[in-house]
């Protein structure tokens, strides 16, 4: 077969593009399926199976101690301050005993102690997330190692679907550009800031958890709020728990919330 | 074909521009909200869907009515449905491109909307929604359009378009049940947690859309040489009684478990949405609006004598296009929103910039019916005037 000077650059052309495309190709499937964290894990890194709090309601005293908390979380995480209360967006707060518990708070004629009390509401990271069986696309997700519920708001598309599917109110979304609102002096340059139109929540520190630290919430509640592995028999949550009477936020949902209230009054509980 | 929907009256272009108009305003309010966020709307952290979602659920319903004309003309050959199916097929396809606008218009990161298919996810319903109705909308664009262009021929559709007709019919029964779904599958909204959440949004969606038709066959007839049928009209008339009576039993399902139950996490939303809690009751005058409307409707409908006067059965359609129209496009979405996960009570309605992008997808759908309908009739007058 002869071929012209014209059909030889042709074919030598498309074999080039080709071939430099179809390398580019390979290289580029080997890159992404190394692992997403591209260094190699810090040793320090708190590892679990799966994370949970327990919430000792008993050593919130004042509301101080609740700001505390409430402060630690949401500066280091950039969250806004919004003017509007429509458009508030919340990882951690503080709730009445009616809010926390409405299945139950109907009795009126109970420990009037109780009913007055406030709680500290987050994400529950529960074992079966409503959230992420219906994101339509898995922009929140169960981190398979530890447990945690995590939200990728780069993916999100702002469906709001795991609004409406969260049983614990625990998701903010962006209704406004969330930037204006965080506090120059405040922010924190090393955790990204938001932008309008996407669902943010508690990822129970993630970032912190990555280079050995606990939970801000928890480092700041002076022992009111303990993180720890739940499915670790010896860890200090599992001991606290098989020691005190805990109650869940709506358990009969089957979600398997993983924050425990210990309501206070100790050992005869 | 199109060509027939380049040329018309003064009245049809002026209501092309009007529309155009419309469509105007909307885009430019949904600019605004694409460049500050979805805090142009009445929503909030409590009520994060309002009446975008509802405009949406509606519609699904009115897209999947067309099967209500399929079937008996189809499966029953019920001839005298011959000249009208058509319509339905056509109102389907405004009605599903209206859904996808109302969800892009909810979404509140729209450019990324591509994910939904980048990163399939089937256990979320959305996904499945997402496919039924492209799918719904692919089957009903081919099918009226290959129908139509043989009926301008003077000849029989081709034979691959019937299996196509017979696969539309669960298809229209699958987009309504996927949108069911949407909301009956989520622990802890009491007023969505329901079994007869998919049978309700057929039945409603089986009375309001050919409720709709009706409307629109007389006026087609009273602005056009082609007549979709007396007969017809009337015929649809008695799937719209029996549709509505069936939404309106199912509704009161809901009632006798909610309140026979006494469980107050079901009872609150009823209470909302009908009586008010705590003072809150935004609500309260459109849903027994929407009630009296239905009753209206209902007693007009239930009596032959009535129904069969044309200009009384399209005032009971209006009433009870209506009435669905706030029940499943407003109420439906704000009880399941209203009292919160706290029990606490944030009330939602819609702002001026909402309401005007609301329109101009409105607008946009009637905008391509009026175009479609346009085709469809010039080809039915052409018939009517080879058969003289």
């Amino acid at each position: 077969m002869s071929m012209n000077r014209r059909q030889f650059i042709t074919v030598a052309g498309i074999s080039t593009v080709l071939g430099v495309g179809s390398a580019s190709v390979i290289i580029g499937l080997g890159k992404s399926s190394l692992e997403a964290a591209q260094i190699s894990p810090d040793p320090r890194a708190l590892k679990a199976k799966r994370w949970g709090f327990v919430v000792d309601v008993s050593k919130l005293a004042s509301d101080e101690d609740y700001r505390k908390c409430i402060d630690a979380c949401h500066d280091i995480h950039n969250v806004p301050n919004n003017p509007n209360p429509m458009h508030e967006v919340k990882w951690i707060w503080k709730d009445t005993y009616e809010h926390t518990f409405p299945n139950v708070a109907e009795d009126k004629i109970m420990n009037v102690e109780l009913q007055e009390k406030n709680f500290l509401l987050f994400c529950n990271h529960c074992a079966n997330p409503a959230c992420v069986r219906v994101c339509p696309t898995k922009a929140t997700f169960k981190r398979k190692s530890d447990g945690i519920v995590m939200q990728d708001m780069h993916r999100c598309i702002g469906c709001r679907f795991c609004m409406a599917a969260c049983p614990f109110g625990a998701r903010s979304f962006n209704y406004v550009d969330p930037r204006p609102n965080i506090a120059k002096e405040k922010q924190n340059k090393t955790f990204p800031t938001r932008m309008i139109g996407v669902v943010e929540k508690c990822t129970a520190c993630y970032e912190r958890l990555a280079i050995g630290q606990q939970p801000a919430c928890a480092e700041a509640s002076n022992g009111a709020i303990v993180f720890g592995d739940l499915e670790d028999p010896d860890s200090e949550i599992r001991k606290l728990i098989s020691e005190k009477y805990t109650i869940r936020r709506k358990p009969e949902l089957g979600t398997q919330p993983g924050i425990y209230y210990v309501i206070g009054g100790g050992e005869h509980a | 074909m199109l060509e027939k929907a380049l040329s018309g009256s003064n009245r049809y272009w002026a209501w092309i521009f009007f529309l155009l108009a419309v469509i105007g305003v909307g885009f430019i309010a949904y600019m605004k909200q694409l460049n500050e966020g979805l805090g142009i709307t009445g929503l909030s952290r409590d009520v994060s869907w309002g009446l975008y979602i509802g405009q949406f659920t509606f519609l699904v319903g009115v897209a999947a009515s067309a099967v209500m004309l399929v079937i008996p003309y189809y499966l029953h050959d019920f001839k005298k449905f011959g000249k009208i199916v058509i319509l339905g097929e056509f109102l389907a396809v405004s009605a599903v491109i209206m859904c996808v606008l109302f969800i892009m218009a909810d979404m509140g990161q729209p450019m990324r909307v591509a994910n939904i298919l980048l990163h399939p996810t089937p256990g979320s319903i959305v996904f499945w929604d997402v496919v039924v109705l492209n799918g719904y909308l692919l089957l009903n664009l081919i099918i009226g359009w290959t129908t139509l262009g043989a009926d301008r021929k003077g000849v029989k559709p081709p034979d691959w378009v019937k299996p196509l007709i017979y696969l539309s019919i669960p298809w229209a029964v699958s987009i309504h049940t996927v949108t069911a779904f949407l909301y009956a599958g989520i622990p802890g909204r009491h007023f969505w947690l329901t079994a007869v959440m998919a049978a309700r949004f057929l039945a409603s969606a089986f009375a309001g859309g050919p409720a709709l038709l009706i409307i629109l066959a007389l006026l087609v007839r009273k602005f056009s040489k082609f007549d979709p049928g007396t007969e017809a009209i009337q015929a649809i008339g008695k799937i719209v009684t029996y549709a509505m009576f069936a939404n309106v039993f199912l509704l009161g399902l809901e009632f006798f478990t909610a309140f026979y139950s006494n469980i107050p996490g079901h009872m609150h939303p009823f209470q909302y949405l009908y009586a008010g809690i705590d003072g809150h009751d935004k609500l309260v005058p459109l849903m027994w609006t929407s009630s009296i409307l239905a009753v209206v409707a209902l007693a007009i409908l239930v009596f032959p004598n009535l129904r069969r006067n044309e200009g009384i059965l399209a005032f009971a359609c209006v009433a009870l296009f209506s009435s669905l129209w706030i029940d499943k496009g407003f109420g439906l979405i704000i009880g399941g929103f209203v009292p919160n996960m706290f029990e606490g009570v944030t009330e939602y309605w819609p702002t001026m910039l909402e309401a005007l992008i609301t329109l101009g997808v409105w607008a946009t759908g009637f905008l391509l019916l009026t175009v479609l309908y346009k085709v469809a009739i010039a080809v039915r007058e052409e018939d009517a005037a080879v058969e003289h």
